[in-house]
Order: structure tokens, then C-alpha cells, then sequence
């Protein structure tokens, strides 16, 4: 029932926030963030380590084509739904307070769509991403990451930059593309499981394991077909080189919130659903062509590198770091080793926390100075000891410095790969070095060196982005030096994967 | 059979309401004589009755699909009561549209193919002249000949059709024809050597008129003009209850009869339905005009539907039922929206004389002609949601419904036909398919980004020269929305939800 519970909170709150009125919609909508916050960490509480899919909630809902409701957590879920019950507190905190229009109702005067419409859109979002993590069930999976691209669609529209129609535009008809592919994956598989006995026509199932079962059942040649078929699906939605277009410009164009949303959890449907769904249930596709998957990461994470190094906007340069992270994940994931997949685990939940506080590094430059282009920046250190300090330890964070997050995930995940193929590995390698060098360069230019006449009225954190950034940066030292618990949490839930690989 | 006395009584009701001059409770009536008819049709559930020497059989099937006429029909009424109150001979549209749906209550229950030929004519006819009921309209006068035309035309094919399958096989019941087919020999035996061939020409012959209707490419070439000349509620009834019909009709012809011939069919349909689906969703994209491309959209909706003719199995009169349901749902919704919008655009001046030459139009040219009842740009649509927020919102509801986003209705019904196809082995047109609906995506869209984009600064700024250009802007207040627009706006959007999440309420049933 605590499954149902997290993914029907949010959205039932947002509407709540969508009838109380500008003036308290931030409020509402961070008080019921922080109550899902504490309904997860109770789950936490409650969550035994095996490798069980626990807290399972199990209903007919289609019934004349065995589709069930069913939602449940194993290791891998809960980790992951931890991971949006903490970032979206910290999202919907990081947005400013509006000078508040004088107009009335759901529209400001400028045309744009009020503040609680924004928030609605934001917890919306949660449930469909708590939903997608959940799902034990195809089409209930697909229906659920349908869901969740509908309100970032939504807050990239009405409150994106300059160029939002044809950007937003772009993002759509990609993702859309995507998941309509698996959907014809996913039916593919289905119209492959038995039909039940019973009265009447036989039904078949849509339900987790009688897919594994039936997509492992299939022959060779079917599953190459269901690999690329949710390959692309989700390196579209991560996104793995060469189906990374949509990502720069959308990051860069998107509000900051947005682009937090984009890159701290929807990114992870991807990386997930690779595991979850990819994984189990085209075994031998993956065996055959998961070699040429972890090529096209790794070409990701090189290509990904190099642009940012070139990178003269703050904001985009982290977007194209964002492809060379998630690349990284992409490729442990498909070395099938414990350590790829365990790294992988690690990964995603230290990128999701490092990118959300980068954007928000990148938001709290742009509002103070309008910009976000490196070069016209630069001396902000000397005035603002705050800002420079949680600054930096986001940055090592990034960069994967021995005690933070990303120390833990980059070195499981090398380690995986390298377990796989030496030479991938010292490919893939060259992403620690490669990042180290333009984030370095970003934060010396950015806050280093003289003041100018910019970022000289450069004021220090407020309450508020100190309330956002310190949470953060005590979750990446605390997760750099003791990991012990989120890699044990995953470890049974990744074995039981991997033993569906190599039985 | 209830449900069709009782819409044949509200129509003469209508007519007598001019005599009699009650016209004022029309309205009232109307609805609830079609809530009436819901509640027969519900009545007669299982009953399974034939009627006339097996003329007409009211079976599940039957019923199901005139519950979504007559449902889809409230609506529709709901929607147009400014097109009705304003008009001098109120009574008459109700009467015609009344009867036009007892033709398409037979054309959902014929088990004869002559009842199948009344009820297209009993249909097409009144819709024939609504089409034209904007007398002083240049368009709606166009758009009704061409109507006519295309359908007499349609209609004459399908005649010829039905006689030489009736010259074949001797009768026109469909029960018997069935097992005609199932058997060539008995037909080779009657009719002598020559009697398949006749037997193949008139089941090509009925497809060919079937297609027209259900505008199939490439016998859609009259939807667009027809669709958009004619006034806006019209529309709304062509494309939905119109189609519903249509496709009832050929489903049943063809799932329960001709069957026995698919591998003589299942090309040419397979055929059509790609090309439908391909020519509709990218000739829909480069459509300006906001009727224009619910017209092209309607042709790939076509090509969808389609699909569950190609399968002919269990889930295919399902899957054309729920289908049909969610994009009436959506389209009403749509065309209502479009109505109303349309109203307060000031209407462009006539593209004649040099007024054309000064007035830059803000509706593009691409793909439609400048027309004097030129509303319904994509561009009039602009800004919408900070005029109106519950239109805009109504609008993007359809929309995504259309597009197939879940959970919308629109997206599970796209997801049983498909589905359905696949599991009949049709897998390269299943392909087809998602990509239509991925193109589909793209104009669907265009209409949701324009809503929530500003109007363009040129055209909010005071001076002489803007204002010229601001055709494109005008106001709808929240306040000039009547209360049927209101619970109609409210019912579709609840419908498209309500329907997308829980389908089961509706595919179980048949």
C-alpha cells in the first residue's frame, strides 16, 4: 500500500496546489514534498534486504488483457524513488518566490501560466516518476513513462527561454519516438507469453516476470529486435550518443527547475529501465549486441567530453558533461559485472544529486548576473566565501575526487568495464581526466581571478539556496565516505538481475 | 428497435415544434429524447431481436454502437446550440440531424444489404443539405455540392456493388450471403462459371463505396473542402457520428460476410489504411487551418480504424467501437473549441479587389485557399489560454487525446488496434502506424504550443498599423461561454480521462 500511497500523494497534492492560489502554491507544494520525503523514508525503514519486490500493491485494472496494476519495490526501486523524494523538496526550494502578479487566477498578465500551475506540473511529475521506478507491470511501465513526459513537456513550454516551441518540439517528438518503440517491444513480447487457462478466452499477461519469461524464450534473431527496439528507447531518454540531440538545447533551454527535473531523475528512466527491462528480457540480445551498446556509450562519454571542454555557456557545458555521465553508467551497465551494475546503481543516484546542484549553481549565476557565459564571468570567489566553498564541493563531487559520491560510482563502474574489456576501460578512463579538466576550467574562470565590473555586486547565498546547497553537499560527502548502505540495498535486487542473464 | 422510434418521434417532434411554435424547449427535449434513446438501447441489452423479415437485427453489436452515436449525438448537441438558436429555421436542423441519426442507427443494425443502402441515404441526406444551411456562404454551398456530388457518386458505387453481389448469390441477406461465401461451390453451381467473378466485382465494388464514406485514400479528395466549408457543428457531425456509422457498417459487411474472400480484400485494404495513415498525418502537417487538419487528421483516423477491419478477429469490433467512442469524444470537444474561437474571430474580409493586397492575412496559405469564413487559422488560436484558460485547457485535452498520449483515451485506443494488428501478424503495418501517429504528434502539438505562446508584440502594441494585424487576436472571455458549453467542455474532458483510464468499461462489452 506504501507504494500506492508515494505514487498517489504527490499528484493528489499538486491538485491541491492548483486550487490554493499563487500565493501559497510554493508553500503547499514543499510542505507535501517533504511529507513524501518522510512517507519513503519510513518505507526505508520498513524495507528488509532480500532480493524481493516488496510493498507490492496488486489490482486487476485491464483485465480483459491480464493488465494489472501492480507496483512494488525491490533494492533498485527504492533507491531510486529515495532519490526523487529528495531532489524534489530541493527543486521545488530552489525556484524563487515570484513578484507576484496582480492578476487573478491560473494566468499572469504576461500570458504565462501561474505559479501553482508550475508546481502542479512538478509534484504531477513525481508521481509518474515514483510510478515508472515501480512498475511491475509493461504497460502500467509505459503508461507511467508516458505520464512523466507530459508535465516536463509542459514546464519546458510554458516557461522555457527564447526558442521553447521548436526545442520543446524536438524533445517531444524524440522521447515520443522512443517510447512508442517499446511500446511495439513490449506488445511484441506480450502477444508472446502464454495465455492463461480459465473461462473464456484465454488472456495473457503483461506482468513483469511472465515477460522476462517470454522475451527470454525468444529466439535470437526476435530479441536483437527487442534490444534496439528499448535500446533506443532509453538511450534516447538518458541520452547515449548519437540520440543525444534533443539534450543540449533542451537543458540549456529549459527553466532551471526543468532542466534539474530533466537531468536529476528523468535521466534515470533511462539507465533504469535498462536494467529493469532491457536486461531480463532480451538476454541473449543483450549478449550479442550489448559490445556495440557499451562502443556507442563510450564514443558518448569521449564526444560528450570534448564539446564541454569547448563550451563557452556554464549551463550547457553541464549538460554535455551530463552525456558523458550518464555514458559511463550506460557502459557498466552493459559489461553485465556486479561492480558495472552496482557502479551503475551508485551513478545514478550521485549524478542525480551533483547535476541538481550544478544547475542550481548555474541558476544562482544567472540570476545574480544574467548571465551564465563563462568568459564574462570570473572573481566571484573573493566576495562570496559561501557560495565558493558548496561551490566547490559540488564541482569535486562531479569530478569524482576520493570521498564523494562520485569517487564511489566512477570507480565501480571503470572497474566493471574494465572486468569486461581492458582497452573500453582506459577509453572510458579518460572521462575522469577529460571531466576534471573542463569542470576545473569552469570553476577557475568562473570564480577565480579578477573581479569584474559583472559579478562585482555578486552577493553571497540566501537562506534559501544555502537550505538547497548544503543538504546537497552534505549527501555527497556523506555518501563518498560511507556507501555501505545504498550498495547494499542494491546488491540482492542487481544478483537476482544478473542471474537472469547468466543463469 | 426502441432507440429508433424514439429518435424518428423526436424528429417529427422538432417539425411539429414549428407549427405548434414551442420552439423554446427545443433544446431541452432533444437532449433528453437522446438520453431516452440511451436508456432503450440499454433496455434491449441481450435481447438480440430481428425485425422486418430479419431486415434489421438488433443484436450487442448493434447496440453498442448506436449508444455511442446517440451519446456522441448529446454531445453534439450540447456543442451546437448557437449554431441551432441562432438560426431562423432552428426546428429544421434539429429535424435533419434527427434524421440523420435513425439512418445511422440502421446503418449500425442492418442484416440486409438493402437496409445498409437506405440507411447511408437516410444519413447522407440531411447532412447534405446542413452542409449548405449557411445559405449566404459561398463555402457551405461549395462544400454541400461537393458533398452531394462525392456521395451520390460513392453512393452509386456501392449499388452497383450490392447487385452483383446480389446477381451472384441471389439475396441480399447477410446470413445467407455468409454462408454463400464460405461455400464457392454453391455459388459456382447457381450461378454457373461465371458467378465468383460477379461475386469478386461487387464486394470490390462495395469497398470502393465504403472507402469513400469512411474517406479512405485515395477516395478522401472531398473531405477537405467538404470539412471546411460547411459550418463548424456540421463538421463536428461528419467526422464523428458520420464515421462511427460508417465504419459500424463496413465492419459488420465485412467481418461477418465477405470474410470467406479475405485473401481477395486483405491487400487492398492493407493498402488503403497505409495510405491513409501516411497521406493523412502528412498532408495534415502542412494544414494552416485548424479544420483543415481535423479534416486530413480525420483521414488517418480513417487509416487506423482501418486496422481492425484488416484483422476481422474477436478484438477488432471492440477495438472499432472504443476507437470510435474516444475520437468522437476528442473531436467534439475539439470542433467545439474551434466553433467558438471561430465566432470571435472577425471574419477576413473577402480575398477579392485590392483589400487583399493591403491586409496581410494572419492565416497562412499553405495547403488551404483563403476562404471569406477564413476563422479557424491556426493562428486565431494564439494566446488562447490567457484569454480562456478552460478552452485552452479543453483544446489541449483533445489534442493530446488525438495524438495518443496516455492516459487519454485516444492513446488506448490506438494502443487495441494496434495491438490487435500485431497479433495478427501485421507487423510492417503496425510500423506504418506508430510512425503516422509520431507525425501525427507534430501538428497536434503545433495547435497545444500556439495556445500557450504569447500573442506577438506587434500585435499587442496600440498603434494604427498593428491593429490592422490583430485579426488574429480576439477576445473570448470565460463569461461568453453558454452553460452547454460549459458541461460540455467539462463531460469531454472527464470522458477522454475516464475512458483512457479505465477501458474496461467499454471493450469488455462486446
Amino acid at each position: 500500500m506504501i507504494t500506492l500511497l508515494l505514487i498517489l500523494f504527490p499528484i493528489l497534492a499538486g491538485l491541491l496546489v492548483l486550487v490554493s492560489g499563487n500565493a501559497l502554491a510554493k508553500k503547499i507544494a514543499f510542505s507535501a514534498s517533504i511529507i513524501e520525503l518522510a512517507i519513503s523514508a519510513f518505507a526505508l525503514s520498513q524495507f528488509r534486504i532480500n532480493d524481493t519486490a516488496q510493498f507490492m500493491c496488486n489490482a486487476p485494472w485491464i483485465p480483459s488483457l491480464g493488465i494489472h496494476f501492480k507496483v512494488a519495490m525491490d533494492g533498485i526501486s527504492i533507491l531510486l524513488v529515495l532519490l526523487t523524494t529528495v531532489l524534489v523538496p530541493l527543486i521545488i526550494l530552489s525556484r524563487p518566490s515570484p513578484t507576484l502578479p496582480e492578476g487573478k487566477g491560473a494566468l499572469s498578465p504576461s500570458g504565462r501560466v501561474g505559479e501553482g500551475s508550475f508546481y502542479f506540473m512538478v509534484l504531477f511529475m513525481q508521481s509518474a516518476l515514483i510510478g515508472v521506478f515501480t512498475s511491475m507491470d509493461g504497460f502500467l511501465f509505459y503508461i507511467f513513462w508516458e505520464l512523466a513526459l507530459i508535465p516536463i513537456w509542459f514546464i519546458c513550454l510554458l516557461w522555457g527561454g527564447e526558442d521553447r516551441a521548436r526545442i520543446t518540439f524536438k524533445f517531444f517528438a524524440y522521447t515520443l519516438a522512443g517510447s512508442l518503440l517499446m511500446l511495439v517491444a513490449l506488445v511484441y513480447v506480450y502477444l508472446q507469453t502464454p495465455l492463461s487457462l480459465g473461462e473464456g478466452p484465454g488472456v495473457r499477461s503483461f506482468d513483469i516476470q511472465s515477460l522476462y519469461e517470454a522475451g527470454a524464450s525468444l529466439s535470437s534473431a526476435e530479441q536483437t529486435w527487442i534490444f534496439w527496439a528499448l535500446f533506443i528507447a532509453f538511450a534516447i531518454k538518458m541520452p547515449v550518443f548519437p540520440f543525444h540531440t534533443w539534450q543540449p538545447d533542451t537543458y540549456t533551454n529549459a527553466p532551471t527547475q526543468g532542466t534539474m527535473l530533466l537531468s536529476g531523475i528523468m535521466l534515470k528512466m533511462g539507465t533504469y529501465g535498462l536494467i529493469r527491462w532491457l536486461l531480463p528480457m532480451a538476454p541473449l540480445g543483450v549478449q550479442e549486441w550489448g559490445n556495440t551498446a557499451m562502443i556507442l556509450s563510450i564514443v558518448g562519454i569521449l564526444y560528450a567530453s570534448v564539446i564541454a571542454i569547448m563550451q563557452k555557456d556554464f549551463k550547457r557545458l553541464i549538460a554535455y558533461s551530463s552525456i558523458a555521465h550518464v555514458g559511463l553508467i550506460s557502459a557498466g551497465i552493459f559489461s553485465l559485472t556486479v561492480q558495472g551494475l552496482q557502479g551503475g546503481m551508485m551513478q545514478m543516484l550521485a549524478h542525480g544529486i551533483n547535476v541538481v546542484g550544478l544547475f542550481f549553481v548555474v541558476d544562482i549565476l544567472f540570476n545574480r548576473t544574467n548571465t551564465s557565459e563563462i568568459p564574462k564571468l570570473g572573481g566571484i570567489r573573493n566576495i562570496t566565501p559561501w557560495f565558493a566553498t558548496l561551490f566547490m564541493v559540488v564541482l569535486l563531487g562531479s569530478v569524482a575526487l576520493p570521498l564523494t559520491n562520485g569517487f564511489v560510482g566512477e570507480f565501480l563502474l571503470l572497474n566493471g568495464i574494465y572486468q569486461y574489456d581492458a582497452g573500453m576501460a582506459a577509453f572510458a578512463g579518460l572521462t575522469v581526466i577529460l571531466g576534471a579538466v573542463y569542470m576545473f576550467r569552469g570553476y577557475q574562470k568562473i570564480m577565480l581571478g579578477e573581479t569584474n565590473s559583472l559579478t562585482s555586486a555578486f552577493t553571497d547565498l540566501t537562506f534559501n539556496e544555502k537550505a538547497v546547497l548544503i543538504p546537497i553537499v552534505i549527501l555527497i560527502i556523506a555518501m563518498g565516505v560511507y556507501p555501505k548502505p545504498v550498495l547494499d540495498i542494491a546488491e540482492p535486487a542487481v544478483m537476482r538481475i544478473l542471474n537472469i542473464i547468466h543463469p | 428497435m426502441k432507440i429508433l422510434y424514439i429518435l424518428t418521434g423526436l424528429g417529427v417532434l422538432a417539425m411539429l415544434a414549428e407549427i405548434f411554435r414551442f420552439k423554446k424547449f427545443l433544446f431541452p427535449k432533444v437532449l433528453l429524447g437522446l438520453l431516452l434513446a440511451i436508456a432503450a438501447a440499454v433496455w434491449d441489452w441481450n435481447t438480440n431481436i430481428h425485425y422486418y423479415n430479419n431486415m434489421l437485427t438488433f443484436d450487442n453489436y448493434a447496440l453498442l454502437f448506436s449508444i455511442v452515436i446517440c451519446a456522441t449525438a448529446f454531445l453534439w448537441v450540447l456543442s451546437s446550440q448557437d449554431f441551432f438558436s441562432n438560426a431562423s429555421n432552428q426546428t429544421d436542423y434539429y429535424a435533419l440531424s434527427l434524421f440523420a441519426l435513425c439512418g445511422a442507427v440502421i446503418m449500425v443494425s442492418y442484416t440486409n444489404l438493402l437496409m445498409l443502402f437506405l440507411g447511408i441515404e437516410i444519413l447522407s441526406i440531411p447532412i447534405y443539405v446542413l452542409a449548405g444551411s449557411r445559405k449566404d456562404d459561398l463555402s457551405s454551398n461549395e462544400s454541400a455540392l461537393k458533398y452531394f456530388l462525392m456521395g451520390a457518386f460513392a453512393t452509386g458505387f456501392l449499388l452497383f456493388g450490392i447487385t452483383l453481389v446480389y446477381g451472384a448469390c441471389g439475396t441480399f441477406d447477410l446470413g445467407v450471403l455468409g454462408t454463400y461465401i464460405g461455400s464457392p461451390e454453391s455459388i459456382t453451381s447457381w450461378r454457373g462459371p461465371g458467378g465468383e467473378t460477379l461475386l469478386f466485382a461487387g464486394i470490390l465494388l462495395i469497398l470502393i463505396g465504403m472507402s469513400f464514406k469512411v474517406a479512405a485514400v485515395p477516395f478522401h479528395f472531398w473531405t477537405p473542402d467538404v470539412y471546411q466549408g460547411a459550418p463548424t457543428p456540421v463538421t463536428a457531425f461528419m467526422s464523428t457520428i458520420v464515421k462511427t456509422a460508417a465504419f459500424a457498417a463496413f465492419l459488420r459487411l465485412f467481418m461477418s460476410c465477405f470474410v470467406g474472400y479475405a485473401s481477395l480484400w486483405n491487400d487492398i485494404i492493407w493498402t488503403l489504411a497505409a495510405l491513409s495513415i501516411l497521406l493523412g498525418n502528412i498532408t495534415a502537417v502542412y494544414q494552416s487551418n485548424v479544420k483543415r487538419m481535423l479534416a486530413y487528421s480525420g483521414i488517418s483516423h480513417a487509416g487506423y480504424m482501418m486496422l481492425a477491419i484488416l484483422t476481422s478477429g474477436d478484438m477488432s469490433s471492440g477495438a472499432v467501437l472504443y476507437y470510435s467512442a474516444a475520437y468522437s469524444v476528442a473531436s467534439i470537444g475539439a470542433f467545439a473549441v474551434l466553433a467558438i474561437v471561430e465566432q470571435h474571430t472577425p471574419s477576413l474580409p473577402s480575398p477579392k479587389g485590392k483589400e487583399e493586397g493591403v491586409q496581410p492575412s494572419p492565416f497562412g496559405t499553405a495547403g488551404g485557399r483563403e476562404r471569406s469564413s477564413g476563422g479557424g487559422g491556426i493562428d486565431s488560436f494564439t494566446g488562447l489560454s490567457k484569454r480562456n484558460p478552460l478552452l485552452a485547457f479543453s483544446m489541449t485535452i483533445s489534442m493530446l487525446s488525438l495524438a495518443g498520449i496516455p492516459p487519454l483515451a485516444g492513446f488506448f485506443g490506438k494502443y487495441y488496434l494496434f495491438s490487435s494488428a500485431l497479433q495478427s501478424g501485421y507487423v510492417w503495418l503496425v510500423l506504418i502506424a506508430v510512425l503516422g501517429s509520431l507525425i501525427g504528434v507534430y501538428y497536434y502539438l503545433k495547435v497545444i504550443i500556439k495556445i500557450y505562446s504569447p500573442p506577438q508584440p506587434s500585435q499587442r502594441d496600440g498603434d494604427e498599423s498593428s491593429k490592422l494585424l490583430s485579426f488574429g487576436q480576439p477576445k473570448v472571455a470565460s463569461e461568453a461561454l453558454g452553460w452547454s458549453i460549459t458541461i460540455l467542455i467539462f463531460l469531454t474532458i472527464a470522458l477522454s480521462l475516464l475512458l483512457g483510464i479505465f477501458p474496461d468499461l467499454i471493450i469488455r462489452l462486446i
